[in-house]
């Protein structure tokens, strides 16, 4: 039996991550709860509304231990949304999914400003190892600076940020961004800005002969591109899931 | 100090072979010791083109494979006393030329020669990146159409990436050698023009040689077009473009472009 479809768009599904905090506890549990209960009442609420990983990679526990930790760490309005490092058989319905191929950030430091006074900035420092906090201002690395044509074949692959090229972007190259692609030069390869899920990220170059672009995942082909942006200098940005697109100058 | 130049082009049928004899002679000429390698093993031409066919005792293979010793594999031009030829195997395939082997007959190359030009097969597999990896210098021959630039355009990058210079954080000098050039299609807008292409793939142009039946007719009596007919287009074309690789300044002239009295006296530089 065939089922007919009425509504013939496609659904469009995404990678996408994300900065989670992640809790190790450390043996014996008790202490580590307490130690993390006086963490809460110097800076009240900093768990709230964050994702929040439970790794336990490196804990003896069994799943009634487990259990009992994740509604301890309810109590605390700390909401977990994912296991990393647990065996298969310490998870049973119910419980936030396995999770795994997390990539290390570097360690979060507690921001001085926390609702705490100025004396207790240094213990809340010391405490950071074990309570990860606060992401820090921002990431230091967000762009990167091509300074030679990228020929054909070749591909920039830069998800952690813009990619700026001065030169031009031969034929059969590709750049993949995971925010804006800055091209002094012609693009006549393929351009995908905000590859990881990033729909302001925008395309610019100075001489539009692109075969593909691309922005958050929605793309266009030379085909469908409007012949009067061929051999201009465009930008390209997202409007809802159509790709718009103004001549610059 | 001995220079290895590689002809090459990712594109098959551009006129690597052709090249690769016609600069081969043209340096020769220069009274500069020059030997033209053919790395395309197992699809041979060099030899035909520099009429050397029927002198072809061993190769490159059997050199590597230590059969035999670089002077006897090595063909001297019959007409030219500084022009050699090492010849590839026409009964082997590519995978024959190993890393090692082409290293030690290039060192030994060095040695004994100003001028050491490999001829590049097609393609960009093992015979294409061996014949590159040595090279100080390559010419990219490429014609002017839009497939011919896209290859030359990934061989450009993987120059940048596969070589020796590459690897030691050098550069190797690239020249663009527009060969095939017909002046009459190109303003019919048939062809890519001058400009075109070295907008596209931006490195400096060494020469273009246009459309010719000289180059046909000397490659069918065996002989690089420089030493079949010295005064015919395409070579004064590879004769200038000889001279630029070499280190001189020489203008730019683009076959069948009509120039003024001033165009004639600064002549062009190209990029």
């Amino acid at each position: 039996m065939t089922k007919v479809l009425t509504d013939t768009r496609s659904i469009r599904i995404k990678g996408r991550s994300f900065l989670a905090l992640v809790l190790s506890p450390e043996p014996p549990l008790d202490a580590w709860l307490t130690r993390l209960d006086d963490l809460a009442s110097r800076s009240a609420g900093f768990f709230l509304g964050r994702p929040v990983v439970l790794d336990v990679a490196d804990l003896e526990i069994d799943r009634a231990q487990l259990k009992n930790l994740i509604d301890e760490l309810g109590k605390r309005n700390v909401r977990i949304m994912g296991i990393e490092g647990g065996r298969p058989s310490l998870f049973e319905p119910g419980m936030p999914p396995a999770m795994k191929g997390g990539r290390p950030a570097p360690d979060i430091e507690i921001p001085a400003e926390s609702t705490v006074e100025p004396v207790n900035a240094a213990s809340a420092k010391a405490a950071a190892s074990s309570a990860p906090m606060e992401p820090q201002a921002a990431r230091a690395i967000s762009s990167i600076v091509i300074r030679e044509p990228v020929r054909s074949g070749q591909s920039v692959i830069f998800p952690e940020g813009d990619v700026t090229v001065v030169g031009s972007v031969a034929s059969g190259a590709e750049i993949i961004a995971g925010g804006s692609v800055h091209i002094y030069g012609t693009l006549r390869g393929r351009a995908l800005a905000g590859s990881v899920g990033n729909a302001s990220a925008r395309i610019f170059c100075r001489r539009l002969e692109a075969e593909l672009l691309a922005i958050d995942g929605v793309y266009k082909t030379a085909e469908d591109m409007a012949p009067n942006l061929r051999g201009q200098a465009v930008q390209l940005w997202l409007e809802g899931d159509s790709i718009m697109a103004e001549r610059l100058n | 100090m001995a220079k290895v130049i590689v002809v090459t082009s990712g594109k098959g049928g551009v006129g690597k072979t052709t090249s690769t004899a016609a600069l081969g002679a043209a340096l020769a000429q220069r009274n500069e010791k020059t030997v033209v390698v053919d790395f395309d093993v197992g699809l041979r031409n060099l030899d035909l083109v520099m009429g050397a066919e029927r002198r072809v005792v061993y190769d490159i293979v059997n050199v590597i494979q230590g059969d035999a010793k670089l002077p006897q594999a090595l063909i001297r031009d019959k007409r030219l006393d500084t022009l050699f030829l090492l010849p590839a195997s026409q009964t082997r395939d590519k995978d024959s030329l190993t890393a090692e082997g082409v290293e030690r007959v290039m060192a030994e190359l060095k040695k004994h020669f100003d001028w050491i030009i490999c001829d590049s097969p097609a393609g960009i597999e093992r015979g294409a990146t061996l014949a590159m990896r040595h090279a100080d210098i390559a010419v990219i021959v490429t014609n002017p159409e839009v497939s011919s630039v896209r290859d030359s355009d990934r061989i450009i990058g993987l120059l940048d990436a596969k070589t020796e210079r590459a690897e030691r954080g050098e550069r190797v000098e690239k020249h663009l050698l527009l060969t095939r050039y017909d002046p009459a299609r190109a303003e019919r807008g048939d062809m890519l023009k001058v400009d075109d292409v070295l907008e596209i793939l931006s490195i400096p142009l060494v020469g273009i040689v246009p459309e010719s039946t000289d180059v046909l007719r000397a490659s069918n009596i065996g002989a690089p077009v420089t030493l079949a007919d010295s005064r015919s287009a395409p070579a004064l074309a590879y004769h200038d473009a000889a001279r630029r690789i070499a280190g001189e300044t020489v203008p730019m002239t683009i076959p069948g472009e009509k120039r003024g009295l001033l165009g004639k006296l600064f002549g062009r530089r190209a990029a």
